[in-house]
């Protein structure tokens, strides 16, 4: 016998309320950034021990800024989800635990939005 | 309620560790260090803006033997990471969900891993005349 309604089985969220979002992101951005990585290695391998301007003048391609803010998107937002399952599996006092949650999302939104504006800066301004 | 056929996580304590266990925990670790050099890819995003000197210095230190043994762990794991992960799509589809699976495809990830590291570095240095 189960003590759940029929509502919440519907619904399916589990306890969490938020279902397989989390763990489904998680694969979505994951599948995103294995070719974004290794467009990005192999990228930064060609550009070793390049001049500043040089790289400047990749990253101003308009294709390259582009791939690299989805770069970003992809990488900050897989990260944040990982660091958040990693943290609440290890810490055990519940504000701690919802208090670094907090800050690794902040974080992780304020790295994304700084390389952004970092990338679109060199693409328009150099 | 049928709560004895669930699967368990592994309690740690009395957990004989494993060559796929070993693998499962460095997923982990790598992906908490590549989140913490993430710090280090967005510093080198301003480092492009503008025309400071900030560009050369970051360069001259990933040129010195410690900046390079710090850029080759960087690599390794990012290539660990990837490898495993994909390891872990395949899981999350049903493909190679069995202990000898498991295993097999452990050694493959290490491998490929570190072929993948040592084929970037190769083009790397290559690149930069050996040096
Ligand atoms: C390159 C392609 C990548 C793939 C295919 C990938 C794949 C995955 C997968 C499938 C998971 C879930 C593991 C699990 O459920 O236990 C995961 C976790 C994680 N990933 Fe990635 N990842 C990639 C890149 C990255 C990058 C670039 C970062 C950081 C900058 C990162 C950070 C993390 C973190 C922190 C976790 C949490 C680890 C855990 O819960 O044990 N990943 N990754």
């Amino acid at each position: 016998m189960s003590l759940r309604t029929d509502l919440a089985k519907v619904r399916g969220l589990g306890s969490a309320k938020e279902g397989s979002a989390h763990w489904w992101s998680q694969r979505v951005t994951a599948v995103a950034l294995v070719p974004l990585i290794f467009w990005f290695v192999a990228s930064i391998i060609s550009l070793v021990g390049a001049q500043q301007a040089v790289v400047q003048a990749w990253v101003a391609t308009p294709w390259v800024s582009v791939l690299l803010i989805l770069l970003c998107i992809a990488m900050f937002h897989h990260l944040q989800l990982g660091m958040q399952v990693i943290l609440e599996d290890y810490i055990h006092v519940e504000w701690l635990k919802i208090a670094s949650v907090m800050i690794i999302k902040f974080l992780a939104v304020a790295l994304l939005l700084a390389s952004i504006f970092a990338i679109l800066k060199v693409a328009f301004l150099g | 309620m049928t709560t004895g056929q669930r699967p368990l996580s592994p309690h740690l304590q009395i957990y004989k560790p494993e060559f796929t266990s070993a693998l499962s925990i460095f997923h982990r670790i790598t992906g908490t260090g590549l989140a913490l050099g993430t710090l280090l890819l967005v510093y080198w995003f301003f480092t492009l803006v503008g025309t400071g000197d900030a560009f050369v210095k970051m360069q001259i230190f990933w040129a010195s033997g410690f900046g390079r043994v710090i850029l080759f762990a960087w690599s390794y794991a990012l290539f660990y990471h990837l490898c495993n992960g994909v390891r872990h799509l395949f899981w999350d589809v049903g493909i190679g969900f069995d202990v000898a699976a498991a295993r097999r495809s452990a050694t493959a990830v290490v491998l490929l891993s570190l072929l993948m590291t040592f084929g970037a570095w190769a083009w790397g240095l290559s690149l930069l005349g050996g040096s």
